[in-house]
């Protein structure tokens, strides 16, 4: 069984929420309220089927006339006289004007028919619009016959296997006025033009495609000077690649935060902070280093304009104005309120594709939220960092945070969960003055600082400097060199302090080393009298003995009794 | 100056002659048909039979009828910006008229190409 066979539209987008183009050899119905493009989308479905696809068309108005038709489409860059010439495209003008026409007996609409196929015979023609077949409703009274021929005239189409388009107005309760969507019933698409808050948005969904998977959800188009763009954002899924490659932020100091190598390529960065914290010179300074290296950047600007932001950008020593000249960075500048939020995901995604960036830089966008709610800026921005991630373009969102508002913490848009790396830049007050801190909240996958550092912008551009953390708390600015210099001098007491201690020291233990010695000689002294003493007892003890020998001898007595006994009793008593 | 003042008079003058001509002129008028059919249907050919009988009886004498099967000659269909069949265009008198259907209803087609004057009477 051979799948159902598609005619490619060759409208950007379209083709891929069909997945493939409007069923071939069918005829599909296109309806919303005027005004929403319907018959551009016809009309394109045709040129782009003669120009891509080398398919011929025919495109039967019954409400415009060919040379206003012409001129419509030549200002959207289509010049159909060409194709005319070409013999790639007919249009035929049924000219329906319901006072001339006057009703006498039974008729068909054999004419139609006839004008239809000599039209498509004789440019072998694929292709067909009918541009707002309903217009023969005010044309002929009797719906009865109307009907049956309609449904004779989709059998017809559907015989001469050419893809058709019929275009229909939306009704109050059907998505036609007259229930077209009874005849065509293998693929219906609607457009809407919807105005929420003053802003128009253009959406275009698939009601109905028979035999095929389509995407269901209502899809933002635009119509600008290259025709109908329509965008499959949200079809988006999260399969995208992840580089390890990483890629500088333009301030040395962040990168070494940031595991010392900057962000990851095809991230998302977010800085949020209040006002005047420096969100859009740190992107600026991102950009600088991108343009730097030969990289295209993209810059969405929500709040100033390109001569605005390269001036300002001057005054801390950073020159975008050369990458501009140089081709590398495009402003696009547009009020957040100019248009709906599809919109701006439209001329972004348009944007992006034509340029081709390497980094894209929005700013800010808590903007964004001033154009439609908060739930529909998150859908939004999720879509858009998911496009951006999947071609591997490096975001870069600042967001403001409001002062009023609880917690920095925060984003405007609640789309921190989306973002890979998150930067906080926070007005640190006091002592009189304001200094900007910055903080990592959070880099996934890669080793980060979780010091705060103070962030200084000066005519070189920003520099990162360690804060004050001490017992006196987090101090930034002047309040940190006061801290310091009070700091030093404590220490310098401390030092001095610790010599005076050791100087007493030193000088006690003088002291003591002295008295030691002193007694050392004393008891040397003592010592030494001992010794004496004990000399002059046996001195005198020998002389004793010499005299007592010496009167025995003289008294001449027979026996001399042992001198020394007597004496060695005494002698036992030392 | 003088010569403006007058000049609406003999302008209303001629004005009302002309649609007096006019009146006049309804019976004496040439007309030009052509009839558009898609093939030899039951509803061409009673159209056919119906148009010619209608010029026979009313417009003997200052009729043209040309009649043009648009299978054969599919361009004339865009051309005659042709959309029903069978379709029966006056081209003259001005203004121009189409008639879609086999022409059955003869009243309403005489009262249409201001054949009749008073389409009301007969009926």
């Amino acid at each position: 069984m051979q799948n159902l066979l598609k005619t490619s539209t060759g409208i950007k987008g379209l083709d891929e929420i069909t997945h493939g183009g409007l069923p071939q050899g069918r005829a599909t119905l296109i309806c919303g309220s005027t005004g929403c493009g319907k018959t551009l989308l016809a009309m394109e479905f045709l040129v782009r089927g003669a120009t891509q696809f080398n398919e011929p068309g025919v495109f039967m108005c019954f409400e415009e006339k060919s040379e206003e038709l012409q001129q419509n489409f030549l200002s959207l860059g289509f010049d159909l006289n060409e194709l005319v010439e070409k013999n790639l495209l007919t249009i035929d003008h049924v000219h329906l004007e319901p006072s001339e026409i006057e009703e006498a007996g039974e008729y068909d609409l054999e004419g139609l028919l006839i004008r239809l196929g000599y039209a498509i015979d004789s440019l072998g023609a694929k292709r067909v619009v009918l541009d707002t077949i309903e217009a023969l409703f005010s044309g002929f009274s009797n719906e009865n016959i109307l009907r049956s021929e309609l449904r004779r005239l989709f059998r017809f189409l559907k015989d001469k296997g050419v893809t058709a388009i019929v275009t229909g107005e939306q009704g109050e309760r059907a998505f036609t006025r007259f229930g077209l969507e009874e005849y065509v019933a293998d693929c219906v698409i609607f457009l809407n033009h919807t105005v929420y808050q003053q802003i128009a948005t253009r959406r275009m969904r698939i009601v109905k495609y028979r035999g095929s998977a389509h995407g269901t959800n209502e899809y933002p188009f635009l119509i600008d000077q290259q025709g109908f763009s329509v965008m499959p954002i949200s079809s988006l899924g999260l399969d995208h690649p992840a580089s390890i490659e990483r890629i500088p932020t333009g301030v040395p100091r962040l990168d070494t935060m940031l595991g010392s190598q900057g962000y990851y390529r095809g991230s998302s960065i977010l800085i949020t902070g209040t006002a005047g914290t420096g969100k859009s010179s740190l992107a600026a300074h991102f950009v600088n280093a991108a343009c730097a290296r030969g990289e295209r950047c993209l810059y969405f600007a929500f709040e100033e304009s390109q001569n605005q932001i390269i001036r300002n950008m001057h005054s801390i020593g950073i020159d975008l104005g050369q990458w501009v000249e140089l081709g590398l960075l495009q402003f696009q500048n547009a009020r957040a309120t100019l248009y709906g939020l599809e919109m701006h995901l439209v001329v972004m995604h348009k944007a992006i594709d034509q340029f081709k960036p390497d980094c894209v830089v929005i700013d800010p966008i808590s903007n964004l939220v001033a154009a439609a709610s908060e739930i529909e800026a998150k859908s939004m921005l999720s879509r858009m960092i998911d496009y951006l991630k999947m071609k591997q373009i490096t975001a870069l969102c600042t967001d403001l945070t409001s002062t009023s508002g609880s917690s920095l913490e925060r984003t405007e848009v609640n789309v921190s969960s989306l973002m890979d790396s998150w930067l906080l830049l926070q007005v640190l007050e006091g002592n009189g003055e304001r200094n900007r801190g910055l903080y990592i909240l959070k880099s996934r996958g890669m080793a980060h600082s979780n010091q705060v550092r103070e962030f200084i912008l000066s005519d070189e551009g920003i520099q990162l400097r360690d804060v004050y953390i001490g017992l006196g708390g987090v101090l930034t600015g002047s309040a940190r060199d006061n801290q310091k210099a009070k700091d030093q001098a404590e220490s310098l007491d401390c030092q001095q302090q610790i010599e005076l201690r050791q100087r007493e020291i030193e000088r006690k233990k003088m002291a003591i080393e002295a008295q030691i010695l002193a007694l050392n000689t004393q008891f040397e002294a003592e010592k030494d009298d001992l010794i004496r003493l004990i000399n002059k007892e046996k001195q005198r003890n020998d002389t004793l003995i010499m005299d007592r020998l010496t009167m025995a001898k003289l008294k001449q007595a027979d026996k001399i009794s042992d001198p020394l006994s007597p004496l060695k009793n005494t002698g036992r008593g030392f | 100056m003088s010569q403006d003042i007058d000049s609406p008079k003999p302008l209303t003058q001629s004005s009302t002659k002309a649609f007096e001509n006019a009146l006049l002129k309804i019976e004496h008028e040439h007309y030009v048909f052509r009839l558009f059919v898609a093939g030899m249907t039951p509803n061409s050919q009673r159209a056919v039979n119906n148009v010619q009988k209608i010029c026979e009886t009313h417009l003997q004498g200052r009729y043209e009828l040309e009649i043009i099967d648009v299978y054969q000659q599919p361009i004339y269909a865009k051309q005659g910006q042709i959309v029903a069949a069978p379709t029966l265009v006056k081209e003259l008198p001005l203004p121009l008229r189409r008639f879609i259907g086999d022409l059955s209803q003869t009243e309403h087609l005489l009262a249409g190409l201001e054949i009749i004057k008073k389409p009301h009477q007969p009926t």
